[in-house]
């Protein structure tokens, strides 16, 4: 009787349990599952570029009908028809390298601030203006003025051919001319104004992937691999995919680009298309809202204190090696009287008598800063502390703030040279043919001297060298969902938010005190349960 | 001495009593992975386990509360001095010299002292304390709307310290199953419903 009912319960209970546990586990496994299903075929579906966006032939304009003997005439060939068009790209950025949103001017390569590159474009404005959208500033008497001078050509040519060469202030060649092992050809204006259109990633990227001078140098996240990137490399502009050209985010009017500059975020408001169907699309929000995950999924819960970006692009410079390091203070050695370069491991020069030393970096981790959108930057007029490591520019946010999220950056940092009288930062003339540029003389003090003047600033004819950092907010090179970061990554001791403090998270962080005294109470517990049960078996031997 | 064949455990009882086991099992396990203790199932798994159980859990424990309060079960929490020292005394010396339990279990007393008090405890302060501080937790970006100005910090190490209790007493309660007249009968009864015990003629 007894056994027959303990089979009976046993039995029925037992499938119970089993059919509970089974229940639990694949329901987490499916819960599991389904963040990880293929993400490829999650990717969402976005309309192609239209072929045509104009409804104008440009080759059948009179006016585009002639042989331009110069890029001015051209410029004013297009202002013939487009007459607002300069007088809009006077206004932004791309014409003053000013903040327009900084009333006192002192923002911007035009301005007073200054990078741990090439530091700043005073007094080599030639080599620099090659990326200027415009013709001939080549020192401080630019006319800004000047609709002619405004550069059309660069962002609206559509057949890859107009080049401005890199060292005539932004004016392209009138004959063949060679630079390094490339040689620039006069442009077939011709052929280029009758087939001109809306700037795709190779205008924009003509400048934008080699800022600092060479390709992937600067940003981290901006290189030559966009002009036609694959699926993991950046979601968006996948060339086999959405191919997004870069006012698919950087929303632009009237030849003003959406975007952040020196003193304005790139958006105020987090507001997403299903809030206003004119909603500038340079947020992730923009067109993901501030929900973009399934319903119910944790990391939902996360867009209030965290980037999109943090998880979705897990590190930068992935395709082609970026610039971490420059020492400037190395710069000037020379081999059996020359200049030399030293190449490294990634094909990219380590050192070179003309800038110093570098150190290259692929598939970099950023580094992580509480981010209000904000950034301050240092002018040349500040005063530094040497002894501290100068912030030529800093995150602004912070763990309180309910605008700041967590962001990655990248830290660019670098040794070079300061104004030791002046406690400034400072400016080397660094291109020219002239006995005062750097490049040419290796002399700091006549760089400094003759870059220093061409700012408008004082040099106190003794310099030193000092630290410097340089960030830039990690936006491009969104990666395909699976390869996201997953919660492990940050929550974990040594994990990738490591070093911001202050708040808890779980996974990483614990009130040591109460793992001390909880682990004790576990081990005595152990220890109580196995000497109470050893002496039941010791005594209870000796009583047998 | 006979040897009396006791029904104490009704069926719902052992299939919440088990219910709670895996629960707890997965709770402590996930959770303390969370904490960071260690890897197991990986933080994201861990995650969704620790928070599909606590929801099991909280549906569960309704209805145990519903049960015992309506069955009259309740009886046998009510907190009694009664013999507490004998008890204590008994399993600190008494049960190395093979004395009987100074309370026999039965139907009408299913739990010494030491046990209602324990027990009592769980139900009334331990549970509720680890629902309220975990549920708490689990709604962190909800506590602006609600108007709770806590500390994550605070929450999450309060929770931590009753996930240590649990522990302690997780261990002692699985020690305690082999206390029984044999090694493994608290353990049978608890499957079968049944319990061995030793009565006077």
């Amino acid at each position: 009787m007894y056994s027959r009912v303990r089979r009976s319960v046993l039995g029925r209970m037992l499938p119970l349990f089993c059919l509970f546990s089974v229940a639990f586990w694949s329901w987490a496994a499916m819960a599991e599952g389904k963040v990880q299903a293929s993400s490829a075929q999650r990717d969402r579906k976005s309309s192609p570029q239209p072929a045509r966006w104009v409804t104008a032939d440009h080759g059948a304009h009179p006016i585009l009908q002639q042989d331009f003997k110069s890029p001015e005439e051209v410029t004013k060939a297009c202002l013939s028809c487009h007459n607002e068009a300069a007088r809009q790209v006077h206004q932004t950025i791309h014409w003053t390298w000013k903040d327009p949103a900084d009333r006192e001017g002192k923002m911007g390569k035009g301005g007073l601030t200054l990078n741990n590159f090439c530091i700043s474009t005073h007094s080599n404005e030639p080599r620099c203006t090659s990326c200027h959208a415009g013709y001939g500033w080549k020192d401080s008497s630019f006319d800004f003025s000047s609709e002619e001078k405004v550069d059309c050509l660069v962002c609206h040519d559509t057949t890859g051919t107009y080049k401005k060469f890199p060292t005539k202030a932004g004016y392209p060649v009138t004959e063949p001319t060679t630079f390094g092992k490339k040689t620039f050809a006069p442009p077939d204006y011709r052929a280029i104004t009758a087939s001109v259109g809306r700037p795709t990633r190779q205008n924009c990227g003509t400048c934008h992937f080699f800022g600092g001078g060479g390709d992937a140098v600067k940003h981290g996240d901006l290189d030559s691999s966009l002009f036609n990137p694959g699926r993991e490399l950046d979601v968006h502009m996948n060339a086999e995919g959405s191919d997004f050209t870069c006012q698919r985010c950087h929303t632009t009017e009237a030849h003003f680009i959406s975007g952040r500059t020196y003193k304005q975020p790139a958006f105020t408001e987090r507001k997403s298309l299903i809030d206003d169907d004119l909603v500038k699309l340079i947020s992730c929000e923009s067109c993901h809202t501030d929900k973009p995950h399934r319903m119910g999924h944790k990391a939902n819960d996360h867009t209030d204190k965290v980037a999109c970006q943090t998880c979705h692009i897990p590190s930068f410079a992935r395709a082609i090696p970026t610039k971490m390091y420059w020492d400037w203070t190395q710069a000037g050695q020379k081999k059996n009287g020359k200049p030399y370069k030293v190449i490294g491991e990634h094909g990219k020069p380590t050192y070179d008598t003309k800038k110093g030393s570098f150190v290259w970096e692929k598939g970099v981790t950023p580094e992580y800063f509480w981010y209000n959108g904000r950034m301050d930057y240092l002018l040349l007029t500040d005063t530094i502390d040497s002894k501290e490591v100068v912030k030529l520019n800093r995150v602004l946010g912070d763990k309180d703030d309910p605008n700041s999220r967590i962001t990655p950056f990248k830290v660019h940092r670098g040794r070079q040279p300061y104004d030791k009288g002046n406690s400034t930062m400072a400016v080397p003339h660094l291109f020219g043919k002239d006995k005062q540029a750097y490049w040419k003389s290796y002399d700091w003090d006549l760089a400094l001297e003759a870059g220093m003047k061409a700012a408008g600033l004082k040099y106190s004819g003794e310099h030193d060298y000092v630290e410097t950092e340089y960030h830039y907010p990690i936006t491009h090179m969104v990666a395909p969902a699976e390869n996201s970061l997953r919660c492990a990554d940050c929550h974990a001791d040594q994990g990738r938010m490591a070093a911001l403090g202050g708040f808890y998270m779980p996974g990483r962080d614990r009130q040591p005190l109460v793992d001390i005294i909880g682990w004790l109470a576990v081990a005595a517990a152990l220890l109580g349960v196995t000497g109470h049960g050893l002496l039941r078996l010791v005594s209870g031997k000796k009583k047998g | 001495m006979a040897i009396k064949n006791l029904y104490l455990y009704t069926r719902f009882e052992r299939f919440w009593h088990w219910m709670q086991m895996v629960l707890v099992v997965l709770l402590i396990v996930s959770g303390f992975e969370i904490h960071g203790a260690f890897r197991l199932f990986g933080f994201e798994t861990a995650f969704l386990v620790h928070n599909s159980c606590a929801w099991a859990w909280l549906i569960l424990y309704a209805f145990i509360v519903f049960w015992i309060l309506t069955t009259g079960e309740w009886k046998h929490y009510v907190p009694t001095f009664a013999k507490i020292f004998e008890v204590l005394r008994y399993y600190l010396s008494g049960i190395f010299r093979g004395e009987p339990h100074p309370v026999p279990k039965s139907e009408r007393v299913k739990h010494n002292p030491l046990q209602r008090l324990t027990y009592l405890m769980i139900v009334s302060v331990l549970v509720p304390f680890q629902m309220v501080t975990g549920f708490i937790y689990y709604f962190y970006n909800s506590w602006p709307q609600a108007g709770l100005g806590l500390n994550l910090s605070t929450v999450a190490i309060l929770h931590t310290a009753g996930a240590f209790a649990f522990l302690v007493f997780f261990i002692i309660h699985v020690y305690m199953i082999t206390t029984g007249r044999t090694v493994s009968t608290h353990l049978k009864a608890m499957f079968t419903g049944y319990e061995k015990i030793e009565a006077p003629d």
